[in-house]
């Protein structure tokens, strides 16, 4: 076979039996401090209490926070969003990816390393497990030690805690489409329904399973981002880069010595770097696609360095034409400022300022007018004549509304029967038959123009609503 | 089509799922380990910009167990649901009976509000708001379409919010039209009559009701009508409900009033058919929407 020519047989090697599989090596990240674990505890802070706490605040007596599902009613705060409003979910989407884009032009994996929530309860899971089970060596030695009493107990703590923790974040998750606190009375009497169930625990399963074991298989082999992101960098994109000139050749060294007399560089091949990093890699083989831009290496790195009484920075965010080239911090930060950054962050502004206003004048009625289409035109009598629609008129409100209903555009047009004022309950529709009659004179065969209008009458915020449709004439 | 219904493509099919899945489990198995010399990882040979390599490096083991896991799932799923050939599978599943089931539970949920409006009176369930405000939402859904959104109707279906009936526009009489439908036939008189003789009774027919007509000819299609129509119409053509005969007195036209249309009435006949909707709609349903028409007519 010619296409196995590429691989390279050691010499005279006996056949070996090789797993087509790879068995993963498992890794043991030692837990790091400094500028960037700030961040990104910071990040996991704020993140989780809005994510754990949300559900839990009320607002106009209904769970303020709320996606009925069954109802086909998204509940944020004051905002209602019927199914009419999904525009706004692509809005979103745009927004997150445009956001996406920027960020990581600008530096990289911004949000794989700080947000991600695959990054944030990877971080939680590994504190308790810091907590439970020690840091890195004293894991790595249970892990080898026989099976023992304090080994059991130890491994039950930390699962146990993973799994309550995991278990919470399902019930949370659930509790954004399920009212929350009616769903925490039916855990406790154990009658939740079938489906809120299933997803209370495929959730819980998924956080224990992503964050406790699969944890950085997921970035490198499941996420799609972590794939198409390379993309996204250029040579002025801020990354995670080992300063190969200033730390090359590598080596051990006694803190007296003259290193630079023996020709050393600044790196002292401690391995921090890579005994910190989740996905386990050595940063000073260069930007590699497993690097999800946590930062850790750079936490670590700083506090050897200041260990050794040497400047900060060996591992640093620098751009590729910046280690290059040699800029300065201002010559680098010069070109952050490059059009690609400019035009994401012009799109990025302009698609949620547009979003914002839309939301601002969004009117919490709508109007649907559709034309009974068994007759195009009834006569009346020899003078008159009649079309008839129905309005389904929505009000995404949550107090009722009173509205009239007028229509204009043919001279002498009128609603007959009482079917121009309309009461409608909070966050309900309902549909109007209306009948219009006109004079035979003022309409001509044929469809003629007509707008209806809505408005509120009562109390509250006057709204007017206008909606075309036809008037038919055989 | 005996080809398809035979026996035979039930087992075609079941063998083939069964090999395909076994097939794909046993390459599975067998493509885990090789016999290599060597261990080294090669490239497939292929380079894309200048340096980009792709190697040949094995899958994770976790990939390896989920392609397990689905065809645990996929035979499972066989055993359980139909799918192999005409094995209906040990959880007997059928669309028909999840159907059925999600109906159990609507008429569950629905049928004791049903219920109680089926046991008032007609005038009673108008007379509740919220019993009308069901009834226009089925008559928009199942009657709208024929006698349209407002209920006044159109050519050819009557105008159900008027005090004009063709049956009769008591409660009882408005439910057993639901129920049981009509079928009102008038017949064609004009191979009788002739184009003269048509004439002739359309012009009687509009001096019935006071409308501009020829008294020439009407007075000679007086004798026309007492031959040919009263016998459905009646002697002073206010029609009859028994039989859903028109009042043609009373300038209420199902079809249009105009001499034209008149004529082509008595020429070509009509036939109009309300569909019977007792079996679809069922009891409870036929009364709230009994009522609802009712009450279009009958102000609160």
């Amino acid at each position: 076979m010619e296409s196995s020519a590429g691989a390279r047989p050691i010499a005279q090697s006996e056949p070996v039996e090789q797993a087509l599989y790879e068995i993963r090596r498992k890794i043991y990240p030692r837990a790091v401090t400094g500028k960037f674990a700030v961040w990104r505890w910071i990040f996991v802070w704020g993140t989780q209490l809005v994510f754990y706490g949300l559900p839990w605040l009320s607002w106009n007596d209904r769970q303020a926070v709320l996606f009925d599902l069954v109802h086909r009613k998204f509940y944020i705060f004051g905002l209602v969003l019927w199914p009419q409003d999904i525009v706004y979910l692509a809005v979103l989407l745009i927004i997150s990816a445009y956001s996406l884009f920027l960020f990581t032009a600008v530096a990289g994996r911004l949000w794989c390393g700080f947000a991600c929530p695959q990054t944030v309860y990877t971080e939680i899971f590994m504190w308790i497990e810091k907590v439970i089970e020690g840091d890195r060596l004293k894991r790595m030695k249970l892990d080898q030690s026989p099976l023992s009493a304090r080994k059991i107990r130890l491994k039950a703590a930390k699962h146990g805690v993973w799994i309550a923790l995991g278990l919470w974040t399902g019930f949370t998750f659930v509790g954004y489409f399920t009212p929350i606190q009616e769903l925490g009375r039916s855990v406790l009497s154990l009658g939740t329904g079938p489906w809120e169930t299933f997803w209370m625990l495929f959730y819980g399963f998924a956080t224990y399973g992503n964050a406790g074991w699969m944890r950085e298989q997921v970035c490198k082999y499941m996420c799609p981002y972590a794939r198409f992101q390379s993309v996204m960098f250029d040579q002025d994109t801020l990354v995670i880069t080992y300063d190969r000139e200033r730390g090359e050749p590598r080596g051990a060294r006694a803190g007296s010595i003259d290193y630079k007399a023996k020709g050393l560089g600044d790196c002292v091949d401690c391995g921090i770097c890579v005994q910190v990093c989740p996905t386990g890699i050595d940063i000073r083989q260069g930007l590699q696609y497993e690097c999800i831009g946590c930062a850790a290496c750079i936490d670590g790195c700083n506090q050897v360095m200041d260990k050794m009484g040497y400047p900060k920075g060996l591992i640093r965010y620098a751009t590729e034409n910046a280690l290059q080239k040699h800029f300065t911090p201002a010559q680098t930060l010069k070109r952050v400022f490059r059009p690609r950054v400019l035009v994401y962050t012009a799109v990025l502004w302009a698609i949620i300022l547009a979003a914002a206003v839309t939301l601002y004048q969004r009117l919490p009625v709508k109007v649907d007018v559709i034309r009974d289409r068994i007759t195009s035109s009834r006569d009346a009598d020899d003078e008159k004549v009649e079309n008839v629609y129905r309005l389904q008129i929505m009000n995404t409100s949550e107090v009722p509304r009173r509205f009239l209903i007028s229509v204009s555009g043919i001279e002498g047009m009128e609603i007959k029967d009482e079917g121009h004022a309309v009461e409608i309950g909070p966050a309900s529709s309902r549909m109007i038959p209306v009948r219009i009659e006109a004079d035979r004179e003022h309409v001509h065969k044929g469809a003629n123009p007509i707008v209806f209008t809505i408005q509120t009458v009562g109390e509250g915020d006057p709204i007017m609503i206008t909606e075309k449709a036809s008037f038919v004439v055989q | 089509m005996s080809d398809f219904t035979s026996d035979f493509w039930s087992y075609y099919v079941a063998v083939i799922t069964v090999v395909s899945i076994v097939a794909c489990a046993v390459l599975l198995w067998t493509m885990s380990s090789r016999r290599v010399p060597g261990h080294q990882v090669g490239t497939m040979g292929h380079v894309w910009d200048e340096n980009l390599e792709e190697y040949n490096n094995p899958l994770p083991n976790w990939w390896r167990w989920l392609f397990y896991i689905t065809i645990v799932f996929g035979l499972t799923y066989l055993v359980l649901y139909p799918g192999l050939g005409k094995f209906a599978g040990t959880y007997k599943w059928t669309s028909t009976g999840q159907y059925e089931a999600e109906q159990a539970r609507a008429a569950e949920r629905y049928g004791p509000l049903f219920a109680k409006f089926a046991a008032m009176d007609i005038a009673a369930v108008a007379a509740d708001p919220k019993a009308r405000e069901i009834g226009q939402r089925l008559f928009l859904n199942y009657c709208a379409q024929c006698h349209a959104s407002d209920a006044r109707g159109s050519r050819g279906f009557p105008n159900l919010a008027d005090k004009d009936w063709l049956y009769g526009g008591d409660p009882a009489t408005i439910r057993a039209t639901i129920v049981n439908g009509r079928n009102g036939i008038m017949p064609p008189f004009g191979p009788v009559l002739g184009d003269e003789g048509v004439k002739d009774a359309a012009h009687y027919v509009l001096s019935l009701s006071g409308l501009t007509h020829d008294g020439l000819l009407a007075a000679k299609g007086k004798a026309l009508f007492a031959a040919n129509c009263v016998a459905c119409h009646g002697a002073d053509g206010k029609g009859n409900a028994a039989l859903g005969a028109p009042n043609l007195t009373d300038e209420v036209w199902l079809y249009g009033g105009g001499e034209t249309t008149i004529s082509e009435t008595i020429r070509a006949g009509r036939n109009n058919k309300m569909p019977a909707w007792g079996e679809f709609l069922g009891d409870a349903k036929s009364h709230l929407l009994a009522a609802y028409v009712w009450s279009l007519s009958n102000a609160r």
